[in-house]
């Protein structure tokens, strides 16, 4: 792709530009939303969506070619200042979630439309919140930075979480902003002592503090308390459970906080404290490494026992998330280039195969009204396509060749074998059983052959602004399995990124 | 001329005003009121040319009518009270230009209330300016008698609540006074600076350790410190509606300004107790800040839970003092300017609920952000300032108040402040809980009209709040730079 027709624009302030777009088109939607017609309300998303993955993807050269894209804005407090820079592991974060935006926000318009929801207004202008939050989260380049935005998204998710404003969605909502605000307090703290005693903020891939700024017990303590943020959003166990309560949101909230933003930010959090923040020396001599590792271990294989146990099939979706965020933390503590290329791409595969699953498991609700996967018999004759994208992600969530699964989690064990962890490589083989156990039942229980199910006789497929989209989703999570480079060498950044943590010489 | 002045034009501007509000009042009920409301923007717009003197040209030294300094009384304008006294004649102005709405039917009552408002600005304006100990009584005097006038007005309850301020707000007077008679018998002056000096050379650490033992109470009482906050809920709960802005928001900075002065300008680092009586201060302020948050956890009376929060809030300015270092200083005034947006901001809006739905009842703010989208907008900011999440002033504020307490090795004090961001939480997201998802009571209104929320009067402080708290948030650095100009040097 050439964006040569936008060099008008300085690549410096292109991510500027990507965080601002959306930003506005919050605050646009907020303002109008309720005083003009909601096609219009729905074309600032839509139009904010494509600007946004056209300043996204024409960072790509840059980024591959390992320019320095830097824009020092201001001064954010004394001695930091408001940056933003263009980086391998950033880039391939804003790019799903630029491209996932446009896709989810096809697909709201066709769930919330068909669904009939209310205060529709506040749900765009704060997924768009979102969004911007996010971006800002990829592209920041030093740790103020990236908490401002990390917190902003904490804040903005709040509402989307409350979106039917009952009293379980505001059990959810506490909830949620318990855990959240609790651990982000906390990241907060271990910011200024990090600051205090490094004196810098700039991320540094392979990390810039060292072994004689912080002592042993300073150094493991001060590295919870950074990551305990990352784990919280990312779901990793015993942290997890505001993750399921907040599936009484709706079903596109629940696609976003999964596959695009929320869970994907933790995750990234925890990718830029342990490389870019400790560095691989200082996070394996603290044993912070170690531990995470084991509790990602733990969560894996945990959560994907209590998802077989889930009838409902939001919350089997959403212990499946809860595990897969694990993998990303995992391949990012085994510390080798393998491992986190591995991770970074899974932030890639599994949003896509995630957001297949949620979209699908949507669309069946606003088509049928079921929940319940016990219900769901015979639903495959009725809604084929729709089911063929479910088995299809189902599959790629278990890591099958020619899906995005395979190629991130065949990194993450070469990583693991590299690094000599045979216990690693057994978990995520035993994961990759495991979720075929937990999600190939609903494929079964769909396509069962000999009932014909009454309940669904009236009901026909989905409708298309909620099946293009999640037919795309699938599509692209296979083709991302078979050609990983394709278009946007969101590969080759994540190798990129591995190389120059592990390597300080490139 | 007015530029070489101009120290002394602010305070009498709205003290000119004052003292013919009545008269004018007489002549028509709103001409007394108009001359404040101008007089206020006229100290507001010489205060913004002080602030840009003094960032040009460094402190600024006035003598009050030529006589010679140690003898004859001072005004001293350096970058941190040029910078409070912005603030102070701004949310002077927003209140005064939206009190006219919450006036009272009786002329006299009116003209009264103007009047002693506008005083209260000038005690204010004054306490910030004066490099004199006795003139810094005076005006104290000044603000907390016409604090006491203006919370009297604000009904029965108003009455009781304003003796009791009364009875202990005269006790802090009386041993600000003890205090100062110590000093004074010991260095034989009440100008600031000379007084810093002479305590300097000789070795006069007893008699600054009695009189800190009398200054601590004092300041802690008028700026309701934990645990010389007793009066204060009820004050600011209380309190003439229209004028709470400026009573919850602005007066207690004041005395915490002055606290600063003695502890870090007069007595200064070679003062051997200033540690202990620093560590004191901060045992109050963490004590304060649980304590602060923990009771507006229960309150249902919005106003009494803004109160509360801000016996938290003053503790956070307290910390820095304790904590000691520019860095925590500059968190504690910029935590100053934010919070007096933040809480006048809270006030303004519950003023504007008041005024329209007649209700100041949390459990009646339910799904308000539709009725009133602006007041809903400024409400859920000015909460998410006080919790500290950034882009806001209270973030950044935070952010030195930690860093400072970092640099010392206090991780105490940066537990509290983590603890304290989420106890504010608990509640204000109660708020904002009842803002957005609680539904309506069947609350009616009192004034409506199609076009705006509110009266235009009414919705200019809140406008005016809603950028302040972002504006502080995001310029902070360039804040703290002219904050730096004084801080340099002074701390522990």
């Amino acid at each position: 792709m050439s964006f040569n027709w936008l060099s008008w624009l300085p690549l410096e302030y292109r991510p500027l530009c990507a965080v601002l777009v959306s930003l506005c088109a919050s605050g646009l939607i907020y303002v109008l939303g309720e005083h003009v017609h909601r096609n219009l309300r729905e074309g600032i998303t839509l139009s904010a969506a494509v600007i946004k993955i056209i300043l996204v993807y024409s960072l790509i050269p840059a980024a591959l070619a390992g320019n320095e894209v830097k824009l020092e804005l201001f001064r954010i407090v004394k001695g930091v200042s408001f940056a933003l820079s263009v980086d391998p592991a950033g880039m391939v974060f804003a790019c799903v979630a630029a491209t996932l935006w446009l896709l989810t926000s096809v697909y709201s318009i066709g769930y919330m439309r068909g669904h009939g929801e209310e205060n529709q207004t506040g749900y765009f202008a704060a997924f768009a919140m979102c969004l911007s939050a996010a971006t800002g989260l990829c592209f920041a380049a030093n740790l103020l930075t990236f908490f401002i935005f990390f917190e902003v998204l904490t804040v903005a998710t709040y509402p989307l979480v409350v979106h039917y404003r009952d009293d379980e969605a505001v059990a959810s909502g506490r909830k949620y902003l318990a855990y959240t605000l609790i651990s982000g307090q906390i990241f907060f703290a271990a910011i200024v002592i990090v600051y205090a005693v490094s004196g810098t903020m700039d991320f540094k891939p392979g990390g810039f503090l060292t072994a004689d700024m912080l002592p042993m017990p300073w150094a493991l303590i001060v590295f919870f308390m950074m990551v305990g943020a990352g784990i919280v959003k990312a779901g990793v166990m015993p942290l997890h459970s505001w993750l399921p309560a907040a599936m009484v949101a709706p079903t596109p909230v629940s696609a976003l906080l999964h596959a695009v933003a929320v869970v994907k930010a933790g995750a990234f959090c925890t990718l830029r404290v342990v490389l870019y923040v400790f560095g691989p020396e200082l996070a394996k001599d603290c044993g912070g490494a170690q531990l995470l590792a084991w509790m990602a271990v733990f969560t894996i294989i945990v959560s994907s026992f209590i998802a077989m146990r889930k009838t409902n099939l939001k919350a089997r979706l959403a212990f499946s998330t809860v595990g897969q965020l694990s993998y990303i933390v995992l391949g990012i503590c085994i510390l080798t280039p393998f491992s986190t290329a591995g991770a970074l791409y899974h932030i890639v595969a599994h949003a896509f195969m995630k957001i297949t699953l949620f979209m699908a498991a949507g669309a069946i609700f606003v088509t049928t009204h079921k929940k319940d996967i016990t219900e769901m018999v015979g639903l495959g004759r009725r809604m084929p396509v729709t089911m063929g994208a479910f088995a299809a992600a189902s599959i790629g969530i278990a890591g099958f060749p020619f899906f995005a699964g395979f190629v991130s989690k065949a990194n993450i064990i070469f990583g693991a074998v590299e690094a000599g962890q045979p216990l690693f490589v057994a978990t995520l083989i035993a994961s990759a059983l495991l979720a075929l156990a937990y999600l190939m039942p609903v494929v079964l229980i769909a396509f069962k052959k000999e009932v014909d199910n009454p309940d669904f006789r009236e009901f026909g497929e989905a409708n298309p602004r909620m099946l293009v989209p999640l037919v795309l989703a699938a599509v692209l999570s296979a083709v991302l399995g078979i050609a990983p480079n394709l278009g946007l060498h969101l590969f080759d950044l994540s190798l990129m990124a591995g190389n120059s943590i592990f390597d300080p010489l490139m | 001329m007015i530029e070489s002045n101009l120290p002394v034009l602010i305070i009498l501007s709205p003290l000119c005003a004052a003292l013919i509000c009545m008269l004018l009042t007489a002549i028509h009920r709103e001409l007394g009121r108009a001359v404040v409301v101008l007089a206020v923007l006229v100290s507001l717009v010489m205060s913004v040319m002080q602030l840009r003197l003094v960032i040009d040209g460094g402190p600024i030294h006035y003598a009050i009518g030529n006589y010679a300094v140690p003898y004859g009384i001072e005004l001293v304008i350096d970058s941190l009270n040029a910078l409070i006294i912005v603030m102070i004649s701004l949310i002077g102005f927003l209140t005064v230009l939206s009190a006219g709405n919450f006036s009272d039917r009786r002329p006299l009552v009116h003209g009264a209330a103007n009047t002693i408002l506008a005083l209260l600005i000038t005690g204010l304006l004054g306490m910030a300016s004066t490099g004199d100990v006795f003139n810094l009584y005076v005006f104290l005097e000044i603000t907390s008698l016409s604090a006491y006038c203006l919370i009297a007005l604000g009904g029965s309850r108003g009455v009781v609540s304003a003796y009791r301020y009364l009875l202990v707000g005269t006790i802090a007077a009386t041993l600000y006074l003890i205090g100062v008679a110590l000093l004074y018998g010991a260095t034989g002056t009440l100008n600031m600076g000379d007084m810093a000096e002479i305590l300097d050379k000789g070795d006069h650490d007893n008699v600054m350790l009695l009189a800190s033992c009398f200054l601590i109470p004092a300041f802690g009482i008028k700026m309701a410190l934990f645990p010389f906050h007793g009066w204060q809920p009820s004050a600011y709960t209380h309190a003439e509606p229209g004028t709470r802005p400026l009573i919850s928001g602005v007066m207690g900075k004041l005395p915490a300004l002055a606290m600063f002065r003695y502890f870090y300008c007069i007595f200064g680092t070679d003062f051997v107790y200033v540690k202990y009586m620093m560590a004191v201060l901060g045992v109050f302020s963490v004590i304060g800040m649980l304590y602060g948050s923990i009771m507006a956890m229960w309150q249902s009376d919005i106003r009494k839970m803004l109160a509360y929060s801000s016996v938290a809030q003053i503790s956070y300015i307290s910390l820095g003092f304790a904590v000691g270092t520019p860095v925590a200083l500059a968190g504690a005034f910029l935590h100053m300017l934010g919070h007096a947006f933040m809480k006048g901001g809270l006030f303004f809006c519950t003023g504007a609920v008041r005024f329209k739905y007649g209700t100041a009842d949390l459990n009646d703010f339910g799904r308000l952000y539709k009725k009133m989208p602006l007041t809903g907008g400024l409400l859920t900011l000015a909460a998410l300032s006080m919790i500290g999440i950034p882009p806001t002033a209270g973030f950044f504020s935070k952010w030195y108040l930690a860093l400072g307490a970092a640099g010392q090795h206090e991780w105490i004090y940066i537990a509290v402040l983590v603890i304290s961001s989420l106890l504010n939480a608990a509640y204000f997201f109660k708020l904002i809980e009842k803002l957005f998802i609680q539904k309506s009571s069947g609350i009616r209104e009192r004034w409506s009209s199609r076009e705006l929320e509110l009266p235009v009067t009414l919705l200019v402080p809140i406008v005016v709040c809603f950028i302040a708290i972002l504006g502080i948030g995001l310029c902070n650095a360039w804040i703290v730079d002219v904050l730096m100009m004084s801080l340099e040097g002074v701390g522990l």
